[in-house]
């Protein structure tokens, strides 16, 4: 299968937008080439801001760009955006529903050796509790070039959170709306619902649980905010419970996502799969994703014990 | 020159009905950049900031809470009702107790968490920058506010982008939530700081017309860098009771205090 690195899919689609719109502006904020900013730089060097290590100013600088006219794409790592301004997002862009993206990468555990203090997992509750923020999670390179592309297209505040590691291309021919999930693979006996890296081991856990004779669907959340609800409660209707996958603590991010849809709309049993109110540590990014219990074993035995 | 001055003089008046109708709101650092707000809507801003042009002069209110001096003032130049005043802080009113910019046209953006206005001024100024506008954008901020350390991330990316079309001023009337600045957090020495940020700096008194214009006037000019006027002020300029005491940082008057505050304002 082929492996690309997620970060890629915004390098190559910032590089078009910048083609595209002239209003385009990136801003970097010490890492950009990391984030694979610096692809924009390359050809548009007159619209990329190096905002330095200071992610708060960037953000408001971004708010302040948007105020002049331009669509700004603030960038960074998913600790620091949102991590270390969370007041800037909420009151310059979200209160002032300003059209400000903020493309985060180096989110979760695969970030790897430079441990945990670099290992966000936290970002997808922070943004979802936001009024006014889009929250996507790409689950490979295609789908994340896709999604920035739509982030441009509409007026608002946009989230979109990347890893950092290579991974394989499982998205090729879907489609991409916004708040629109993706059924990456149909089945009736149980439904996975993942967004990010672990769509990809979800599809795993199903192609397990088939030889055990169990049925899963798959249904690939990019949007976690809006959510689509349709999908979860078809899910609750037609499956016998629902197991959420996310690099993501499993308080506050996609599984409470689901989790408030179904208790409102539609109870069904309900298994989350994610990092275990922990904070990672220094490791091969496999390793870590095993150790931590974020891998296909973890969502097939999941499902296993929904059907008992 | 006395037209300013009857016109400041109007604008406190308003300040201190507003609040006490509110109940609630900050007097002594609205009522100490009533001068200068004069100065700069009256004599400095282009009128175009009331257009939709493209090319048109910005200001922001970085230090949002004094906002009942900015609503007098817009009013004063007849952009907000008079009556419409007294509605401050309450439901379903445009005029916030800081400032919002959906309903508001004048607000940029929502203002009040501290810090955040100069980054967003840094920002508009840069895209200005970029696409070779003339105007300017002005910034007011409150000297407490300086603490915060996001304004020295924008200081510093202003300095860095030399953002000449950036015009910076803060309320220095020393005075801060709590008590004075230089027992709680000292900015001193504040000149040198931000003039080693690569700012042009200018100190100036902040009820002297003259000094005020002046200052402005020199900022406008600045050809490579962004400019900085330290406004040197009393918190609580025109009423006695309100004069450099902190207590009065976010208080409202009763309806004593208003009597006697619009007797001192009506007296000069």
């Amino acid at each position: 299968m082929e492996q690309k690195g997620i970060r890629d899919g915004f390098g190559n689609a910032i590089a078009k937008l910048g083609e595209m719109n002239q209003k385009i502006v990136v801003l970097a904020a010490g890492v950009g080439d990391s984030t694979q900013a610096f692809k924009f730089k390359e050809k548009f060097s007159e619209r990329y801001i190096e905002a330095g290590i200071a992610e708060q100013n960037m953000v408001g600088m971004a708010a302040g760009l948007a105020l002049g006219g331009k669509i700004p794409f603030a960038t960074s790592f998913a600790t620091f955006l949102p991590g270390r301004c969370f007041d800037q997002i909420r009151q310059s862009v979200c209160y002032a529903n300003l059209n400000v993206k903020l493309v985060a990468t180096h989110a979760g555990l695969t970030v790897g050796q430079d441990g945990a203090t670099h290992q966000m997992m936290e970002d997808i509750a922070l943004m979802r509790s936001l009024p006014n923020m889009t929250v996507i999670a790409p689950c490979d390179a295609v789908e994340a070039e896709k999604a920035v592309l739509a982030a441009a297209e509409i007026m608002g505040p946009v989230f979109i959170r990347l890893g950092r590691d290579k991974q394989p291309v499982i998205s090729q021919d879907k489609n991409f709306e916004i708040g629109r999930s993706v059924l990456m693979r149909n089945g009736h006996d149980v439904t996975l619902i993942a967004t990010g890296i672990m769509v990809y081991y979800a599809l795993l856990a199903a192609e397990e649980l088939e030889k055990e004779g169990i049925s899963a669907r798959v249904i690939n959340m990019h949007t976690v905010k809006p959510i689509d609800k349709g999908a979860i409660v078809k899910a609750a209707k037609e499956t016998r419970g629902i197991v959420t996958a996310e690099e993501h603590q499993v308080y506050g991010g996609l599984g409470s996502a689901v989790a408030e849809v179904l208790s409102q709309e539609h109870p069904a049993k309900l298994r989350i799969i994610g990092m275990p109110d922990k904070f990672g540590e220094s490791g091969k990014p496999d390793e870590l994703l095993k150790k931590y219990g974020l891998t296909e074993k973890e969502i097939a035995e999941a499902a296993r014990n929904i059907l008992k | 020159m006395n037209d300013l001055k009857k016109k400041a003089q109007n604008i406190r008046k308003n300040i201190v009905r507003m609040i006490h109708a509110a109940g609630s709101g900050h007097t002594g650092g609205s009522l100490g950049m009533a001068d200068v707000f004069t100065a700069l809507y009256f004599k400095v801003i282009n009128e175009n900031i009331f257009s939709k042009d493209e090319d048109r002069d910005r200001f922001i209110l970085s230090n949002g809470h004094i906002c009942p001096v900015w609503y007098a003032t817009l009013s004063e130049l007849g952009k907000i009702p008079k009556e419409e005043l007294l509605t401050l802080r309450k439901i379903d009113s445009r005029l916030q107790g800081h400032p919002v910019n959906h309903d508001l046209p004048f607000a940029e953006l929502p203002t009040g968490s501290l810090g955040q206005g100069i980054s967003a001024s840094v920002g508009l100024a840069l895209a200005y920058k970029m696409d070779r506008k003339k105007s300017k954008v002005f910034v007011s901020l409150g000297d407490g506010e300086m603490e915060e350390g996001s304004v020295w991330e924008a200081l510093m990316a202003a300095g860095h982008y030399r953002l000449s079309n950036l015009i910076a001023f803060v309320d220095r009337n020393i005075i801060q939530q709590g008590g004075s600045t230089e027992d709680m957090m000292s900015l001193e020495p504040l000149k040198g700081k931000i003039e080693s940020f690569k700012w042009n700096v200018t100190v100036a008194d902040g009820h002297d017309f003259d000094q005020i214009l002046n200052a402005f006037d020199q900022a406008k000019k600045s050809a490579d860098k962004p400019s900085f006027i330290i406004f040197r002020t009393h918190l609580g300029q025109g009423v006695s009771f309100v004069k450099d005491n902190f207590k009065w940082h976010g208080t409202a008057p009763n309806d004593e205090q208003l009597k006697i505050a619009l007797q001192e304002l009506e007296g000069e």
